[in-house]
C-alpha cells in the first residue's frame, strides 16, 4: 500500500528548477535534517512560483525523501505559506487591535471597493490578492500594510491610491 | 527608523563589541553567568523570568551533550507590540554581540535567530551585520583565539504568532507544525533536536552587551525602582506621538504617555489601556501613577509584559476592541487543545453578535464562563489564558458598554 502512495506521489510531482534546487542544498547545510529544511524548501519555491501547488509540494517531499502528508500539515498551519494560486502583488493587511483603533476598517473597505475584492481574494486582473495578517509590528505608524516585501505606513485613502498606482505602473 | 544602522565600525568605535574583547582576555562563562543572574535582569518578551537563572538550567560538564543551542525568539507579533522590530533594524550588532555573549556562557556553537518573516528591514540589516561579524573575526571558529566557535543562522518564519511560544518556536525551527510541546522537559535540558536550548527574546539578548561592558553597578543603576535596567516602552493608538523609548524601569506610565507619547489627540479622553501588548489586563486612567515596573503593575491585576502600552480613547468602541483582540487569538489558536481551540472561535462569534446588535445578557455570561474555561491551568499553553486577560478585564470594567450594545442592539460608538 504505502508504495503504491510513493509512487502517486512521484508521478504528480514536477521537475524542481536548478534554481530550487540550488537554494534548497545551501539550506540542507544549515538544518540538521531534511525535515527543518522542508519548511525552507517551501517557502523557496514559493518564491519562484508565487505559491505551493500540489505538484510543487510533492516534488520537495520527492527530494527531500519526507512524507507529503507530513509537509501538508506543515504548510497548511502556516499563514505565509500560500497553498492557493496569488496575484502579483500580495497585500499583507494589518487588522490588529492598534490599527483597528486607528480606523483601519475604513482603509480596508477603501481597498476592498477599489480592487474590487474582499479579503482571500485576488483582482481579476491578477495584479493583487488582499489578505489580513496579524499585527505586523509597526503600530506607531497604524494603520499599515505591506504589499510584497514593502511595508507603507500611516495609510490615508488617498496613500492607498498612490501605492495601488505604483504597483501598477511597476507591472504594466 | 529614521536612520541606518551603524557599521560595524562604528558599532565598534562606540563601546560595541567590548564584552567579547573582555572574554577574550580571559572572563570565563562562570563568570558571566554570575554577573548576568547578578545584575537582575528578567526577560523581555513577556514573561519576566530572570535570564541568569534560565542560563543555569542548562546541564554543562563533561556528561552534558556537546550541542547546544542559542535561539532567539524575534517573532514579535504580539498584537500592538513593536519593540524588536526597532533593535533589529536600528541596532542589529547589539543583538549579534549580546548573541555571542549567551551562547558563549551556556556553550552553545550554533545560534538561530528565528526571525518574523514580515520583517524583511530585520532580514536586511541582520544579514549584513552577521556578514560583518564574520569578516570581523566575532563569529565563526575560534572567534578572537578564545577556542569559542559561534555560527549564527538567520531564519526567516512562515508566520504564525504560537511561534512565540518557545516549544512552538522549536517545534517550527525544526520544520513541523509550531504546536507547543509538554513541558517538562523544558528546553534548557531537551530543546531544539534534543539538545540544551535557550530561548530568549531580542531585547533581553541586547541588554546583556551593556551589563557585561559597564557592569552590574551601572546596570542596577539605571533602573528607578525595583528592577535593574532599562526597557523599550511603546505607546500606540490615538495618542499625539506614537513611538518607542528606552526608558529607565519604574518611571511611571504617566511620563511614558503624556510626556513621550504626547497624551491624547485633541477631543479625545483616555479610557483604558492594555499595559503591554494584547495579553495583558486593561489597565484605567486611575493607573496612570503606577511605577512601569514587573510587581507593580502585577499588584494592579495586569503585566508589564512586552511594555509596549495600547491606548484605547473613549470615542472607540471597547466592546470593538475587545473582539478585536479574540479575532486575532482565535484565529491564531494552534488547534491543539480543546478550550483554545473551541472557546476562542465562540467567544469571537458572541463578539460579532454583540457588534451587530443581537447580544444578550446569555451571550455576557458565556463571556464570563469563558474567562475561566480558557484560563490558565485550562490549556497546553499559555495562548488561550492571554486572551482571557483582554477578555477577563475588559468584562469587569466596560461591563457598561456591553450592557448598551445589548439593550440599544447596536454599538452606541457607530454614528
Amino acid at each position: 500500500m504505502s508504495t503504491q502512495v510513493i509512487a502517486t506521489t512521484k508521478n504528480r510531482a514536477r521537475q524542481l528548477t536548478e534554481e530550487e534546487i540550488a537554494e534548497i542544498e545551501h539550506e540542507k547545510t544549515l538544518y540538521p535534517d531534511n525535515q527543518a529544511v522542508g519548511l525552507e524548501a517551501l517557502k523557496i519555491v514559493q518564491k519562484y512560483q508565487g505559491w505551493v501547488s500540489d505538484e510543487s509540494l510533492m516534488a520537495i517531499a520527492d527530494y527531500l525523501d519526507l512524507s507529503a502528508a507530513d509537509l501538508e500539515g506543515v504548510a497548511t498551519f502556516f499563514n505565509l505559506v500560500y497553498r492557493q494560486p496569488v496575484g502579483k502583488n500580495v497585500i499583507l493587511f494589518c487588522n490588529s487591535v492598534s490599527c483597528w483603533i486607528c480606523r483601519c476598517d475604513d482603509i480596508k473597505d477603501h481597498i476592498s471597493k477599489k480592487l474590487d475584492i474582499d479579503f482571500g481574494q485576488t483582482t481579476e486582473d491578477n495584479e493583487f490578492t488582499f489578505i489580513p495578517v496579524p499585527c505586523l509590528g509597526d503600530c506607531d505608524n497604524a494603520p499599515v500594510m505591506m504589499v510584497g516585501d514593502d511595508l507603507h505606513r500611516n495609510l490615508t485613502p488617498e496613500k492607498v491610491d498612490e501605492i495601488i498606482t505604483q504597483y501598477r505602473n511597476k507591472s504594466a | 527608523m529614521s536612520r541606518p544602522p551603524l557599521e560595524i565600525a562604528a558599532y565598534e568605535a562606540n563601546d560595541g563589541y567590548q564584552s567579547v574583547h573582555k572574554i577574550a582576555a580571559g572572563l570565563s562563562s562562570n563568570d558571566v553567568l554570575e554577573t548576568i543572574k547578578g545584575s537582575g535582569l528578567k526577560g523581555r518578551g513577556g514573561a519576566g523570568f530572570p535570564t541568569g537563572l534560565k542560563w543555569s538550567f542548562v546541564p554543562q560538564g563533561e556528561n552534558s551533550p556537546q550541542q547546544k543551542y542559542l535561539v532567539v525568539n524575534a517573532d514579535e507579533m504580539e498584537p500592538g507590540t513593536f519593540k524588536d522590530r526597532l533593535l533589529m533594524e536600528g541596532d542589529p550588532h547589539l543583538l549579534l554581540e549580546g548573541m555571542i555573549i549567551a551562547a558563549y556562557t551556556i556553550g552553545a556553537s550554533k545560534a538561530y535567530i528565528f526571525l518574523r518573516g514580515e520583517y524583511t528591514t530585520s532580514v536586511r540589516t541582520l544579514k549584513n551585520a552577521i556578514a560583518e561579524a564574520y569578516d570581523k573575526g566575532y563569529l565563526g571558529k575560534n572567534i578572537l583565539n578564545t577556542g569559542f566557535d559561534l555560527d549564527i543562522i538567520l531564519h526567516t518564519s512562515a508566520g504564525r504568532y504560537i511561534c512565540g511560544e518557545e516549544t512552538a518556536l522549536l517545534n517550527a525551527l525544526e520544520g513541523k507544525r509550531a504546536n507547543p510541546r509538554a513541558k517538562p522537559p523544558f528546553p534548557q535540558v531537551s530543546g531544539l533536536w534534543g539538545k540544551p536550548t535557550i530561548v530568549n527574546n531580542v531585547e533581553t539578548i541586547c541588554n546583556l552587551p551593556g551589563i557585561l561592558t559597564y557592569g552590574i553597578d551601572w546596570y542596577k543603576g539605571l533602573g528607578q525602582g525595583a528592577d535593574a535596567g532599562t526597557k523599550l516602552f511603546g505607546v500606540s493608538g490615538r495618542v499625539k506621538n506614537p513611538g518607542c523609548w528606552e526608558m529607565p524601569l519604574g518611571v511611571s506610565i504617566r511620563e511614558l504617555l503624556e510626556e513621550k507619547a504626547g497624551g491624547m489627540q485633541d477631543g479625545l479622553g483616555l479610557k483604558a489601556f492594555l499595559p503591554g501588548g494584547g495579553s495583558t489586563d486593561f489597565m484605567l486612567p486611575e493607573h496612570l501613577d503606577i511605577a512601569l515596573d514587573y510587581d507593580e503593575i502585577a499588584k494592579v491585576g495586569s503585566r508589564l509584559a512586552t511594555g509596549t502600552m495600547i491606548i484605547l480613547d473613549d470615542q472607540t468602541c471597547p466592546v470593538g476592541m475587545v473582539g478585536n483582540l479574540m479575532k486575532f487569538f482565535a484565529h491564531e489558536s494552534c488547534g491543539f487543545c480543546t478550550p483554545c481551540r473551541d472557546g476562542l472561535p465562540w467567544v469571537d462569534a458572541i463578539f460579532r453578535e454583540f457588534e451587530e446588535g443581537r447580544g444578550s445578557e446569555k451571550d455576557l455570561q458565556i463571556l464570563r464562563e469563558h474567562v475561566d474555561y480558557m484560563g490558565p491551568g485550562r490549556t497546553f499553553c499559555a495562548l488561550a489564558p492571554g486572551a482571557t486577560a483582554p477578555l477577563g478585564s475588559g468584562l469587569k470594567y466596560f461591563e457598561d458598554d456591553f450592557k448598551a450594545h445589548i439593550k440599544q442592539k447596536r454599538c452606541p460608538y457607530k454614528h
